[in-house]
């Protein structure tokens, strides 16, 4: 079964068409990357899928199902987000512990405080950071607080925007980590969005190469290591990535 | 119980909350102006629970002879036209202006931080329409609009509370706004959304605490004025009727011995200025505890 399926995807911003016709299916359990430069439309792509990005036409479909032009609650329990920017995507007046409980709250599940302890110890937190609030944690310990936050719900779909770029090598590879640890363990489908190929070879099974909102080329992740690439753009960019 | 609210990793959410209100509370007493404030508008909450208590005599008893006495022993502050202690109606009125400001803080911020949060979180028409509606009422100054309100809904302590307060939310609902789109396209708003919360949801529990410290800081700062619109009122006959002793009304009727009774106009103008003084200073203070970006410029 497709986790995520999207056929001849048009995204705008008031009216200026971002990406044009991308086509891409992600299959259960897979990992698969957009990759690109800045403004080549990936992230645009995440936002459309979640609901973010309301301007689009043709279809997505999430786990089978197409999906509305804003976020709803049924996709909320298969399909989560992790942002770029772990200092703006947390609450600033609120602890963990009501960041992580807000998900709860909102679909009125029960047994809070064992599930929160849970998602902390799956993200490799201790407990005694759960009622801190965000400026009293790194930007590493951030971000696990974020990704704790799109596991709440027990979702099947994660949509990664550039989870790492925000943050400094050492903790970049924590967080990679964490991330493949988190997809072992929860047999979660990842779509994620870098422009940083090593990550990708790191993390991804298939990539999908994006420059000015198409999609130039479907790869899988091994042509990371050879350099299989068709298309003269995807080649430049794995050229210039050191490859 | 310092190491229990200084605890870098709180045990409960009390725990958190706690040591975060104590850390305010430290760094608002570090600053001498705020403390001044403070303990000002402490004394004027003081004063107003217990002003049976303080004020020597009950303040409308009338007692003919001992008529405009200048201030003595007996009577601190002197007595006015009709023989009645100031210090104990000064005391009394305490009460009025507690009840004016607070009633006029409770009725205008909540009302203008929603319509302010709504309209800056929607955008688009939802905001226009709302700011539209909110510049109408700023546009005119606010004694003004007061007075119409009042001349309108008749003299009176009430409808002076509901006046005041008319004119003073499209201010909170400017700076309800002003916050709110600058964390509108924030990324916790649009992972909140994506947790499935309603917009509702999201403007009352997300939102609205953001913008809370602002507003506290700017409602403090305008009970000074809000003071001074009562009294105002107070003094055209449009406010607290007689015999309430309302400070801008007892100023109103020793302006007639103004010249040879000056303590009768003076003594309720010095606690009006006090009280304003208070305010000011203490949301002064708030703001540097409360509001990291001016913290550094003053």
């Amino acid at each position: 079964m497709t986790a995520i399926s999207l056929q001849n995807l048009d995204v705008s911003y008031d009216g200026n068409r971002v990406v044009k016709g991308a086509t891409f299916d992600v299959a259960e359990g897979e990992s698969f990357a957009l990759v690109g430069e800045s403004g080549s439309g990936k992230s645009t792509v995440l936002k459309a899928i979640a609901g973010l990005a309301p301007e689009w036409a043709g279809t997505i479909e999430v786990l089978g199902k197409p999906r509305s032009h804003r976020p709803d609650r049924a996709l909320a329990r298969q399909c989560q987000m992790v942002f770029q920017d772990p200092y703006g995507s947390l609450h600033p007046r609120k602890t963990v512990d009501s960041v992580l409980s807000e998900a709860l709250k909102i679909h009125g599940l029960g047994n809070r405080d064992e599930r929160v302890e849970q998602v902390l110890t799956d993200v490799g937190l201790d407990r005694r950071f759960r009622f801190r609030y965000p400026h009293q944690l790194s930007g590493g310990q951030r971000q696990r607080v974020a990704i704790a936050r799109a596991l709440m719900l027990e979702p099947k779909v994660m949509l990664l925007d550039e989870p790492t770029s925000a943050l400094d090598v050492s903790v970049q590879a924590e967080i990679l980590n964490l991330l493949k640890r988190l997809r072992a363990e929860h047999n979660l489908t990842y779509l994620m969005v870098s422009h940083d190929l090593p990550v990708v070879g790191f993390m991804c099974d298939r990539m999908a190469v994006m420059t000015k909102g198409e999609i130039v080329e479907i790869a899988p992740g091994t042509a990371l290591h050879d350099g299989a690439f068709t298309h003269p753009y995807a080649r430049a960019l794995y050229a210039a990535s050191g490859g | 119980m310092r190491d229990w609210l200084m605890s870098e990793s709180p045990e409960s959410r009390v725990q958190a909350g706690a040591g975060r209100a104590w850390r305010a509370l430290l760094m608002l007493l570090r600053n001498p102006l705020a403390v001044i404030g403070g303990l000002i508008v402490l004394l004027l909450i003081v004063t107003a629970v217990a002003a049976p208590l303080i004020a020597p005599e009950s303040g409308v008893g009338q007692d003919l002879p001992n008529r405009l006495l200048p201030p003595s022993w007996d009577h601190w502050m002197g007595t006015d036209e009709l023989g009645r202690d100031i210090f104990s109606r000064v005391v009394y009125g305490a009460r009025i202006t507690l009840l004016i400001v607070g009633l006029v803080a409770v009725i205008s911020a909540p009302l203008g931080l929603i319509v302010g949060a709504v309209a800056g979180y929607f955008g688009g028409w939802t905001d226009k329409i709302l700011m539209g509606f909110t510049d109408i009422f700023l546009s005119m100054p606010k004694l003004i609009l007061a007075l119409a309100f009042v001349a309108a809904l008749g003299p009176g302590i009430e409808n002076a509370i509901i006046a005041i307060a008319i004119t003073a939310w499209p201010a909170y609902a400017r700076i309800a706004r002003a916050e709110t789109l600058t964390f509108r396209n924030a990324e916790f708003v649009a992972a909140t959304r994506l947790l499935g919360a309603s917009h509702g949801r999201i403007i009352l529990l997300h939102v609205l605490p953001l913008c809370t410290s602002s507003m506290i800081i700017r409602v403090t700062l305008d009970m000074a004025g809000i003071i001074l619109t009562a009294a105002g009122l107070g003094f055209l006959g449009l406010g607290a009727q007689p015999p309430l002793p309302e400070w801008g009304a007892m100023i109103s009727r020793g302006r007639v011995f103004i010249l040879d009774q000056w303590w009768v106009a003076t003594m309720p103008g010095l606690a009006i200025i006090l009280v304003s003084l208070g305010f000011c200073f203490l949301g002064d203070g708030l703001r540097d505890v409360l509001d990291p970006k001016s913290a550094g410029k003053s």
